[in-house]
């Protein structure tokens, strides 16, 4: 199957994806990569709260919230439809 | 004294051992030069007296905001490090043991939420662990108080490990290494734990649950509040004031007597009228305040320690977020309903500047007590629920547009959210109790004795006719824009040192409905009481209060005036 990189803020709820790329500097990779959100690991979206609320994804045993801004730099690769 | 640093990352139980290892005498501290908060306490070992910090939780050694420096600086203070690692999420938190075990300082590592761990099905090889790590490693179940024998008697095996220094990536790839020699996982089901949790975070489910869970909170809070005081705070009054009526007998008439015991309603006391400073200045802060913050403080304990609060952050985020503030401020919101006072020391638990002051000045101009909201049932329930209704209406409204106008105007940023959210587990009994002490205590060393000073002020200006005399003053503004009787002046500066009393003042006034509903608003927004005042300059310090008072000023002016077009007319 084909694979596509998006953004993390593209997935739906529910849907799942491999994080693949944390666009930003030393800090910011940093910092999500403590909370969990690795290169590597599958990560799948919970929740999306509406009129530009954050989303709240799971990783492992992990689950985060996380607002858009910052979401929109995390990318995951995700099977093609 | 020798220090003992609780160094872990957040949500991993680390007040719940804290709580384990000390005695009573635990008090929240605040960091010098900073509003972080951590608490302290003092615990025997081998003879010897340690003092015991919960540094606040941290995901790494180099810090991201105020309180992860706040961790940092207290475990460079340490003379031993506990390590409180959670078992069911072993690999993120290895990498602030790494880290830890870098800077050469005798570590002990316990791993907590051992239970948890084994019933999810994650099996670790403690032995092992232990020998790479270089360090003992202690499994603990804090909640039941498991392992935390084994913990103390190994503290003094504490052991400066041989970690060379590493960068982020040789500490990913070292963990990596560490997680498969050590951790087996079983393959799981998804649990009703899970469903639950993903229930009250996903916005369909979540917001009608949010509401459910807040209304619950706010009739246990008053059900708890209502028992303290007639069954414990009430009666301990009833003992009292006839040592009061006393003596006012041994007083006598004059101006001591005026501040001490304050006027006789029909020659007797009445805790809620007299106004003196040994009658109302000790009945309101003791009876009629103090029994909701023990409630409110521990409603929100058990909310914080479930996991429920970081959910319901999640679930408000796009309002709050919006008004320049974090989900996280609907604390300041729910304390503040209750007591300004707890509220505004909540505002310390944002991150910048900005945030602070929004939710600060926010919460000043349209949070209403519980004191001034019983006020407002008290002096407009007669008139029909509309109006009642009318001044909480433009309370929420304010709330909004104000938060929406701040947020535009303030410099600054207001960082996204970044939350972990962990869990739903079942709050410890002792954690709670002792969380909720540090806050009491917190709360009777900062509000009280401005509480006290607050009556004794306002006695003294009554006394010597300075109220009335600065009431003419400003009367032709304040009654010219706002339409009001003459006299609720008066009423409304009172209200800066005590809203609930200054309510009651309107009533004699004859004024109308309409009049009542635009002095109740205004005594609201226009300026906090002086308790609340005093903290919220503390924590704004000097320049940030006086550009919110300005705004307060300036906004209860600009409603009011709205208000009496729309009600009044001109």
């Amino acid at each position: 199957m084909a694979k596509n990189i998006v953004p993390l803020l593209k997935l739906r709820e529910g849907e799942e994806g491999k994080i693949v790329d944390l666009k930003g500097g030393f800090g910011f990779q940093r910092k999500i990569r403590v909370m969990g959100l690795r290169e590597g690991k599958k990560i799948r979206v919970i929740s999306i709260q509406p009129v530009g609320g954050p989303i709240t994804v799971g990783v492992g045993s992990n689950i985060v919230t996380i607002g858009r801004g910052m979401a929109q730099r995390v990318f995951v690769e995700v099977d093609q439809q | 004294m020798k220090k003992i640093i609780l160094m872990g990352n957040p949500n991993v139980g680390k007040s719940v051992i804290f709580s384990r290892l000390t005695g009573a005498n635990v008090i929240a501290s605040n960091y010098p030069g900073t509003t972080v908060d951590f608490s302290k306490g003092s615990m025997r070992l081998m003879g010897e007296k340690y003092e015991i910090i919960d540094a606040p939780g941290t995901y790494s050694l180099t810090p991201t905001n105020r309180a992860e420096e706040v961790a940092l600086k207290l475990f460079k203070e340490g003379d031993i490090i506990i390590n409180v690692v959670n078992a069911t999420n072993l690999e993120r938190n290895l990498y602030l043991t790494l880290e830890i075990l870098e800077k050469k300082k005798p570590t002990i590592v316990a791993l907590n939420l051992w239970d948890e761990a084994k019933h999810t099905g994650i099996n670790i090889d403690v032995e092992k662990l232990e020998k790479i790590l270089g360090v003992p490693v202690v499994p603990t179940t804090a909640l039941t108080g498991e392992g935390i024998k084994e913990l103390i008697s190994r503290i003094k095996e504490a052991k400066i490990p041989q970690t060379k220094s590493s960068s982020e990536k040789e500490r990913w790839a070292k963990i990596g290494k560490i997680i498969k020699s050590v951790e087996k996982v079983e393959h799981r089901h998804h649990t009703i734990k899970e469903t639950i949790s993903d229930a009250t975070i996903k916005p369909v489910t979540g917001i009608p649950l949010a509401f459910i869970i807040i209304i619950a909170s706010f009739w246990i809070v008053r059900f708890i509040g209502e028992t303290l005081v007639n069954y414990i705070f009430d009666p301990i009054f009833q003992i009292y004031k006839p040592i009061a009526l006393q003596i006012s007998h041994l007083l006598g008439p004059g101006i001591l007597h005026d501040i001490i015991i304050g006027r006789l309603v029909d020659g007797d006391i009445s805790f809620m009228e007299s106004m003196g400073l040994f009658t109302t200045g000790i009945y309101v802060p003791f009876a009629a305040v103090l029994p909701y913050i023990i409630a409110f403080y521990l409603i929100l304990s058990i909310l914080e320690d479930s996991g429920y609060l970081p959910r319901l952050a999640t679930l408000v985020d796009n309002v709050f977020h919006k008004l320049g503030m974090h989900g996280h401020s609907i604390v300041t919101v729910f304390l503040g309903l209750g007591c300004n006072v707890p509220g505004a020391l909540s505002t310390r638990i944002l991150e910048t500047r900005k945030q602070r002051f929004i939710s600060a000045t926010l919460l000043a101009i349209s949070v209403p007590c519980m004191a001034q909201t019983a006020m407002v049932f008290g002096i407009l329930g007669r008139y029909g629920l509309q109006y009642i209704l009318i001044v909480f209406l433009t309370l929420m409204i304010l709330y909004l547009l104000m938060g929406i106008l701040l947020n535009r105007i303030t410099k600054g940023e207001s960082p996204e959210i970044f939350l972990e959210i962990p869990p739903y587990r079942r709050p410890s009994v002792l954690a709670t109790l002792k969380k909720t002490w540090m806050r009491i205590r917190w709360f009777l060393k900062d509000a009280i004795p401005w509480l006290f000073l607050g009556v004794v002020l306002v006695n003294v200006l009554y006394s010597i006719g300075f109220i009335d005399w600065i009431g003419n003053l400003f009367a032709p503004i304040i009654e010219g824009i706002l339409g009001l009787s003459k006299g609720a002046t008066t009423a409304l500066l009172v209200g800066f040192l005590r809203k609930d009393l200054a309510v009651g003042m309107l009533l004699p006034l004859n004024m109308t409905p309409n009049q009542l509903v635009i002095a109740a608003t205004i005594l609201t927004i226009y300026f906090p009481c002086v308790a609340t005042f005093t903290v919220l300059l503390k924590e704004l310090g000097l320049k940030d209060m006086i550009k919110s008072t300005v705004i307060m000023i300036l906004t209860a002016l600009t409603v009011g005036g709205i208000l009496r077009l729309i009600l009044i007319g001109w």
